[in-house]
């Protein structure tokens, strides 16, 4: 990757463009009707009229393809090379995928079209439904939220009004594990729920003994997610949903670790009421860096009736409708019903995968975590050894370099060397043609380094990761300094993110 | 090492009290600023603002990390150190010259139940 | 072993990787979990795929859906994809990436998002911008608990009833959850009524409220005296506004608002059915620490160079958690990028006649069907591309004629009258061919 340093604005001139647009017919025709309100200044009073022009770049499109292409070629992706990024399940994103969900005709349709004009599109809905239903054990499925935090958002939405409509109304808190992802705790706060922490024990897992004096009739449900983002399978959940559900609450199951489990377990038959998926970690379609994402919400039959709205359903002459509207729903939590393009490319990749191998793909991704894990664990401090699924955690560096303040005999003091950090380790694979792991999450370690391969990875790349990992221990143990300077061949070294945060510029124009 | 002064008390979330009269004068202690590294926005009540004992009054910011800010007295806010909202780093460079807040105390007895130097020194472990 | 192509294990890799861990099968990596839990049946799935057979279901999917000439907007707008932006936006080294908290391996996202920060700001005439949020009415939402925020111990948020209608209930269904009491600005002459805004504010407890720019009828709203009555009342408003049309009227800025909200799906994004799309937020700066989402920041590398990274960050889920400004973590990023290719191709000149082509068009179609005595004029507020007309025929009848010819418009508002949109895409022929099916009724 080389550096480039342009941005867009830069390359403006003043008079030049870029686009390509048709002649104004109606103008020309003088056929405006019988104001002479056609053109744009006739329709507009001064006083509705912005004063200046926006200041956009003015630019060719060669300009334009040459920018973009540039800038792309500072980027990491799936497709340049191995994400060991836990919870992220960076897995490849097929191509048959795009192509699919790019077809003219798919991207053509208007969101408020009648049903009777969309029905190829009603049954993608309809059969993803079915399909997620199958892997999940839910009874249905919403796809209206746009990403994972906007299902749990959606999925907390649904556990209350289900409180709500049955008149229970001081079910106002959430319990929420301490190595949960931040987003459980911001959607439960959103969603006007208050947040209680259940703690893990030393094992990783939820603290059942912490968690049974919480339980009560102040309580709307717990958030899990299983296998947890230590990657240990919450082997008490039948214990936990049994006491959640003897108290009154809903069981809330993230799906962000759904990977392990595809093929494998079903949350439904955990005993979860609710649950979110997101399509572009277990179901392949790209992370778009940072999104746009899907986070369909699946619920228990006893639910359905406070999904939100729209909805497809099946006519009985078996063509597909919408449903709009019901007094029982949660309500309309995105403008149309979600994110259509993606749900596109889930639906080619549970195709592609069918019955026959989504039996493999959770089984692959525990299979190379559990190798990785194994095979590091003598350069890096594992501090729970047991099995993991899909992603499992280190605790930084066993041999870390760091030295203390020597004297010696004649006095000559060597300075203490400050050991590699877990920063330090993750800048470092940087330079090796990896991403980093995730790293300082989840809290409860200080040097956490969380891994997770995907099953998309061949064994000869996870065992080149493995070798640059045993690697940098080795350079950390001879001189962490090699560590603390890295990246050394990215487009940039380490960024001042201090003065980023002290002095914003956040856009072109504080820039000049 | 970090930094106590002798004479302000001291509360167990780390930030300390000066009492000038009815006036509890509030800011964070060396080992708290140290703990948060640099330090890149304050969050500040208003003026006027009521601020409660033990109740979040604002937050102190880094790059990766936000603590909250836990008052150490009830009382009114007739102070605020505006200087921090563009230079956060005076925190970093002395918390102590560098208060954040000052309270007029609504209860001035609840001073007594914070720490002493040497109490703050024993609960860091210095 | 069935093979299969996205996943790269031989039965040597497997048995080597298994010898490793030191368990003899797979299956032995499952045994924490409970046996009741590990599923037994058969997945009621298709049969696996070929990618021929993918294409072509998807080709047979594509059949069924009807295609018409789309003369409807309401939040979806059919304005030209040039071909460049999907082109550039496909590239893998975008859509395969995660998001950018690698800075050094990141710089064309990060790139790209402070671009797109710039024009959005550009567009509103506001100062800060966030990097993207889910679409226009969750930025709405968003923006309703950001005026809660601005303002503390206030609880109520006023919507105008000229908003679109989904925007209104993705708001609504926020603010139930989460405890923000909803009040109503009347309309007057299909716009937000100054003098309902300025009894609601009078009744206290005002945080903010929430105007469009332009509205459900395609009024662009003139909002002569609002910044000034809701300062007033230490509140802050909020604009909706289609990004597209912000071009050439006055901007939420220029208006002296606080936070601006909308879909960024008009710059250049395909219908796609409703998504993905991109809700853009931005907002004046003594704001900024209350502005949910994601935000690039310019900074320098440790050597002196520029570059850019995420900023700001205290104020999100993953460090404040339950504190955080918003639970959004992905947001739209990809299609931020579609948006800033669009508007670098566009430029001002381009955006200008997009809209100019979009209202000739408009108001041709206008006093076209006005001129066929089937319909009568609602408002006469000036309009850019979308307008509505009160039907002298049943709305069901009209929409289905237009739909049987290969139409997609006259979509029905809640009073009864019909909407209809045109975007530079819609060629004078096209709309001649609409006119003359409603020339038939």
């Amino acid at each position: 990757m080389k550096y480039y340093d342009k941005l867009i604005f830069e390359l403006s001139k003043k008079g030049r463009t870029g686009f390509s647009l048709p002649e104004n017919e109606f103008c020309a025709s003088r056929n405006c009707g019988r104001k002479p309100s056609g053109c744009l200044c006739n329709a507009l009073p001064e006083n509705l009229r912005r004063a200046e022009a926006p200041a956009l770049p003015e630019v060719g499109e060669v300009d334009v393809v040459r920018h973009y292409t540039n800038l792309s070629q500072m980027n990491f992706g799936v497709d340049t090379g191995f994400y060991p990024l836990g919870s992220c399940t960076m897995k490849y994103n097929p191509k048959i995928n795009e192509e699919v969900a790019s077809m003219p005709g798919l991207q053509a349709l208007h969101p408020l079209q009648p049903a009777s004009t969309v029905q190829g599109a009603l049954e993608v809905y309809y059969n993803m439904e079915k399909a997620l239903s199958a892997i999940t054990g839910m009874s249905c499925f919403t796809f209206n939220p746009c990403a994972g935090a906007h299902g749990e958002l959606t999925g907390l939405m649904i556990m209350r009004q289900y409180h709500i409509l049955r008149g229970d109304l001081k079910r106002t808190k959430v319990i929420v594990p301490d190595s949960a992802h931040g987003t459980n705790p911001a959607s439960a706060a959103v969603c006007g729920l208050e947040v209680v922490v259940v703690k893990s024990n030393a094992d990783g897992l939820v603290d059942v003994a912490d968690l049974k004096p919480l339980l009560g009739d102040d309580i709307a449900g717990i958030m899990m997610t299983n296998p947890n983002t230590l990657g240990l399978f919450e082997r008490e959940i039948g214990e936990i949903a049994a006491l959640v559900h003897e108290c009154g609450g809903l069981l809330y199951y993230d799906g962000a670790n759904m990977n392990p489990l595809l093929g494998m377990v079903r949350p439904g038959d955990m005993g979860f009421d609710i649950m979110h998926l997101n399509l572009h970690k277990t179901f392949s379609t790209p992370h778009g860096g940072g999104g746009p994402g899907s986070g369909p919400v699946g619920v228990a039959a006893r639910l359905e009736h406070c999904l939100p709205l729209p909805r497809v359903v099946r006519n009985g002459d078996g063509t597909f409708g919408i449903l709009g509207e019901s007094d029982e729903s949660a309500g309309k939590v995105s403008g149309f019903m979600g994110n259509f393009g993606i749900i596109l490319r889930a639906y080619a990749y549970i195709l592609s995968l069918g019955k026959q191998n989504v039996r493999l793909a959770g089984k692959f991704a525990t299979m190379s975590a559990n190798y990785i894990k194994e095979s590091l664990k003598e350069c890096y401090k594992l501090p729970i050894p047991s099995v993991c699924k899909h992603e499992f955690v280190f605790d930084g560096l066993i041999n870390d370099g760091s030295r203390p303040e020597e004297t010696a005999a004649d006095g000559t003091v060597t300075p203490a060397v400050p050991g590699a950090t877990t920063l330090d380790v993750a800048k470092r694979l940087l330079d090796f043609g990896f991403h980093a792991p995730t790293i300082y999450f989840p809290l409860l370690f200080h040097q956490t380094i969380m891994i997770e391969p995907t099953e998309t990875e061949s064994k000869e790349t996870i065992d080149e990761f493995i070798a640059v990992m045993r690697k940098i221990a080795e350079e950390a143990a001879a001189d962490p300094m090699i560590l603390k300077s890295a990246p050394h061949n990215a487009p940039i070294s380490r960024p001042d993110e201090t003065r980023a945060a002290r002095q914003p510029v956040l856009k072109f124009r504080d820039a000049e | 090492m970090s930094k106590i002064i002798e004479g302000l008390k001291y509360s167990e979330t780390h930030e300390w009290v000066k009492v000038e009269g009815n006036v509890a004068v509030i800011g964070v202690s060396d080992f708290a600023q140290k703990e948060m590294g640099d330090i890149t926005y304050v969050d500040m009540p208003e003026f006027d603002d009521e601020v409660t004992r033990e109740e979040e009054f604002g937050a102190l910011e880094s790059v990766k990390a936000s603590s909250d800010l836990i008052c150490p007295v009830s009382g009114t806010v007739v102070e605020r150190n505006d200087e921090l909202e563009d230079a956060p780093e005076l925190i970093n460079q002395d918390p102590y010259a560098n208060w954040i807040i000052k309270v007029e105390m609504s209860d001035p007895s609840e001073v007594d139940a914070l720490l002493d130097a040497a109490g703050y020194a024993a609960l860091i472990g210095e | 072993m069935a093979t299969f192509s996205y996943f790269p294990h031989t039965e040597d890799d497997i048995r080597k990787m298994l010898q490793r861990i030191g368990v003899s099968s797979i299956d032995d990596l499952y045994n924490d979990v409970p046996g009741e839990f590990l599923y037994k049946g058969e997945y009621d799935l298709p049969d696996a795929m070929s990618e021929q057979q993918i294409r072509e279901h998807f080709a047979a999917l594509d059949s069924r859906n009807t295609k018409l000439k789309i003369f409807a907007g309401a939040g979806a707008y059919d304005h030209y994809t040039p071909s460049v932006v999907p082109y550039l936006a496909a590239r893998s080294e975008f859509s395969t990436a995660y998001t950018p908290y690698q800075a050094e391996i990141s710089q064309g996202t990060l790139r790209y998002i402070f671009e797109y920060q710039s024009m959005i700001c550009e567009l509103t005439g506001m100062e800060i911008s966030n990097a993207s949020m889910y679409d226009g009415p969750t930025a709405a939402a968003e923006a309703m608990f950001m005026a809660i925020a601005c303002t503390k111990k206030k609880t109520r948020v006023l919507l105008s009833d000229t908003l679109l209608p989904n925007v209104r209930k993705v708001v609504e269904t926020y603010a139930r959850f989460h405890g923000v009491a909803l009040g109503n600005i009347a309309q007057k002459d299909g716009q937000t009524s100054l003098e309902s805004l300025k009894a609601e504010l009078e009744a206290g407890d005002v945080a903010g409220i929430i105007v469009p720019a332009v509205n459900r009828f395609g009024i662009v709203e003139d909002f002569t005296g609002f910044a000034d009555a809701v300062h007033e009342a230490k509140a802050i408003v909020v604009e909706y506004c289609d990004p597209s049309v912000l071009a050439v009227i006055k901007t939420p800025g220029e208006w002296g608002f606080d936070v601006a909200v909308g879909d960024g799906q008009s710059l250049g994004l395909p219908l796609n059915y409703g998504g993905p799309y991109v809700g853009f937020m931005a907002c004046a700066k003594e704001h900024v620490r209350k502005l949910p989402g994601r935000i690039v920041g310019q900074t320098v590398d440790a050597e002196g160079k520029r570059c850019f990274v995420l900023t700001l960050q205290a104020r999100e889920q993953h460090i404040r958690r339950e504190k955080a400004t918003s639970n959004i973590c992905s947001n739209e990023s990809l299609m931020a990028l579609y948006v800033t290719i669009y508007l670098s191709l566009m430029g001002p000149e381009g955006m200008h006649k997009v809209n100019s082509l979009s209202s000739c068009g408009a108001h041709y179609l206008h006093d076209e069907l006005l001129a066929t005595g089937k319909f009568e004029e609602v408002f006469t507020a000036p309009f850019v591309k979308e307008f509505v007309l009160k039907p002298l025929v049943p709305a069901e009848q009209l929409q289905q004629a237009l739909l049987d010819a290969g139409y997609f418009g006259a979509l029905a508002t809640e009073e009864g009258y019909v909407s209809f949109c045109v975007t530079e895409k819609r060629t004078k022929a096209e709309i001649d061919g609409l006119v003359n099916v409603v020339k038939g009724l």
